[in-house]
């Protein structure tokens, strides 16, 4: 047992476990109930606050269970081991026309954590989220009880599991469906928004034209031009209609050094910088996938430029109808409190159900906005923010999240009585602790 | 090709047995237990289909290993190549008092190893040709005190493959020292992870890279040449005060 680097991405609040245990083989995991104090499995640990953290309590570290186990070729199932990252499911299926149906904004996440958060990408509006992909998994319980979940098999697991945030028990295997993809190219248009209402009119457009759409805001912008930045859209390219270039060869550039070199005179300098470098009101262009989907991956920690104290990660749906008013509102609090925020994005989410009980993807708008942990302050303004959530019907996203109130998430998630029949006992997080408050 | 690997579940041999299946090579997997095999097995299969046999061999287990080598041979036909990659990574300072330990070391990451190229030595030098490389450490390049029993360990594996080269040079058998750097696999899970840690994707094609072009000593990667040479240049009267 050990316990280095088992930080959350935001870095913040700094939770030690009180070990950590390893698991290389699905046919060797030690029985749970055995061992002293609660478990949480944690992957790669790119959840933002406390959701993959087990203060006093055992880290499983399942990065080690990362074996394939079958490929059907011609419906596109893969089925393996609970740790294979989306990055070596990419570098497999790729080459062989298949991909992720579903993929956040990183790769670097395992296969159960993508099931535990029930992520969801750019294609939320016609794919739904990560869970809608899967078949089925293997669910270790600590007594020892392995259940094979699916829709059709132990449904209920199996809904609970998804966006279960890792507590009903351990993810050994998963099997999903991928979908084909002509090439490992996107062709997409990136086009300029001078406020939040031509934000919404532009989306009008692409919905149904584009499989993928997501928007870049620039939070330091006031007045006019609030809700002003970048809206991007884009389909998987096939080589019949674009020419495409080269495989780019995979690189990953590590930040240097931990320093606080994201703070509000750099991201006004940057927020300004970035709306302004695309002169054109519209651009497009052929990408690999990497620079299209995982653009902040190119550099491996780049969670380090927020300084020792770490960041925090705001996101949000909030329902469609009360969109435009509480957006608004929201940025220009934002932009009054001086605390912009760096990477700001923006989309309208579908309405494919996901089979998770406790999934945070559903109708409306999401918002994601990082702010650098610089206590009080920020906190006090996320306070301010979660009014307008409570008031307009939103919720919060607990994978993000490191300060919500426990009476703010019982309000956003009311099933969570329900759910909390198929928490395993031995399971918990420090996040689960802090949200029903004990 | 006929491959076989003996320590197949670890990290990086899985990595160098994906790139022979993938060039359709048969391999011919050896490891401790079965379960683990049969997950690396079916790993390699869903990547690459080609014959992938499975055997339970412990390296410690001395008078087990000509039969591991007949059923290899038996199994695939023939042999063209083999990889030794099993290892340890000992916690030095519980070591260092224990002598009984520090044997056991000795026997897994030093003996077993010589043993069984020794036997692959004489299986092809009577064929004529083959290659038989060996996963040996850049610890082995220089004795410090932090690793000095898993350094000394690996020392002895290359001074052993460099002069098995020359043995088996006019056979026109290869023999290939392979000096990994430190890389991230479940044996350096609890070492914090500085800028030189290299992914055992990276190390393991390298090994494939260098038993087919037949090399005689690689550096993993190939940075650490580099680093070893500066290494290896220190005088002792500095180098003995150094605590890394």
């Amino acid at each position: 047992m050990s316990a280095v680097h088992y930080e959350s991405w935001g870095r913040y609040p700094k939770h030690n476990p009180a070990g950590v245990i390893k698991l290389f083989w699905k046919d060797e995991i030690p029985r749970l109930d055995n061992i002293e104090g609660s478990v949480l499995p944690y992957g790669c640990g790119k959840s933002y606050g406390d959701s993959c953290q087990n203060s006093g309590g055992i880290l499983l570290d399942t990065r080690g269970l990362n074996r394939l186990i079958s490929f059907d070729e011609k419906e596109g199932v893969l089925k393996c081991e609970a740790g294979v990252t989306l990055s070596a499911i990419l570098d497999f299926a790729v080459p062989r026309g298949w991909f992720l149906a579903v993929t956040p904004g990183t790769k670097h996440i395992t296969i159960a954590g993508a099931i535990a958060n029930d992520v969801h990408g750019k294609n939320h509006h016609r794919a739904g989220s990560f869970g809608c992909w899967v078949n089925c998994f293997e669910l270790l319980r600590s007594n020892g009880e392995r259940f094979l979940c699916s829709n059709e098999e132990n449904p209920d697991l199996f809904r609970a599991t998804i966006g279960g945030l890792g507590i009903t028990g351990l993810i050994t295997w998963v099997e999903i469906r991928l979908k084909p993809c002509p090439s490992a190219f996107f062709y997409y248009e990136s086009i300029k928004f001078d406020n939040l209402d031509e934000f919404f009119l532009i989306n009008a457009d692409s919905d149904s034209e584009f499989e993928y759409t997501v928007s870049w805001v620039d939070t330091s912008a006031t007045d006019g031009s609030l809700g002003r930045g970048i809206y991007m859209r884009g389909n998987h390219a096939s080589p019949d209609k674009f020419k495409l270039p080269d495989l780019p060869k995979p690189k990953q550039i590590p930040m240097p050094i931990q320093a606080p070199f994201i703070n509000s005179c750099s991201v006004n300098l940057f927020n300004l910088l970035y709306y302004h470098k695309q002169f054109e009101r519209k651009i497009s262009q052929v990408a690999h996938y990497d620079p299209f989907f995982y653009p902040l991956d190119a550099i491996s920690n780049w969670n380090l430029a927020y300084g020792k104290n770490g960041f925090l990660q705001y996101q949000f749906v909030v329902p469609f109808g009360s969109e435009r008013d509480s957006l608004k509102r929201m940025l220009r609090i934002i932009a009054r409190s001086g605390m912009s925020s760096f990477l700001t994005v923006l989309k309208t989410m579908g309405d494919k159900p996901s089979p998770g009980m406790m999934s945070f993807p559903r109708p409306g708008v999401i918002m994601a906005i990082d702010f650098r942990m610089t206590g009080e302050p920020a906190l006090k303004l996320l306070s301010t923010l979660d009014e307008i959530v409570v008031d307009v019907g939103g919720i919060l996203y607990p994978a993000k999240d490191a300060r919500m109130s426990a009476r703010d998430f019982q309000l956003f998630y009311p099933q969570w009585r329900e759910f909390s029949k198929f928490i395993d006992p031995k399971f918990s997080s420090s996040f689960w602790r802090r949200v029903i408050g004990n | 090709m006929k491959i076989l690997i003996f320590g197949a579940c670890s990290a990086i041999a899985r990595e160098t047995a994906i790139c022979f299946a993938e060039e359709g090579a048969k391999l011919f997997l050896v490891d401790l237990k079965e379960s683990r095999l049969e997950a690396v097995r079916q790993d390699i299969l869903t990547r690459h289909k080609t014959q992938i046999e499975i055997y339970e061999c412990d390296a410690n287990d001395f008078a087990n290993h000509p039969a591991m080598l007949d059923a290899a041979i038996g199994a695939l036909g023939g042999l063209d190549a083999v990889l030794i990659a099993h290892g340890t990574y000992p916690d030095q300072q519980a070591l260092q008092l224990d002598i009984e330990a520090i044997r056991r070391e000795f026997s897994t990451n030093c003996i077993s190893i010589i043993s069984l190229a020794t036997l692959f030595a004489g299986y092809f030098e009577k064929q004529k040709s083959g290659c038989i490389a060996a996963i040996s450490s850049v610890a082995g390049d220089r004795g410090r005190q932090r690793n000095y029993v898993y350094g000394s360990a690996k020392g002895a594996v290359s001074l052993f493959m460099q002069g098995l080269r020359g043995r088996l040079l006019p056979s026109g058998v290869k023999v290939v020292t392979i000096k990994p750097g430190q890389v991230d696999t479940p044996m350096t899970a609890d070492m914090p992870k500085g800028f030189l840690f290299a992914s055992a994707k990276v190390v393991g094609k390298g090994i494939y890279d260098a038993m087919k072009m037949g090399k005689d000593v690689v550096y993993l990667p190939g940075y650490w040449r580099w680093i070893m040479l500066i290494i290896k240049l220190i005088p002792e009267s500095i180098f003995k005060k150094l605590k890394f």
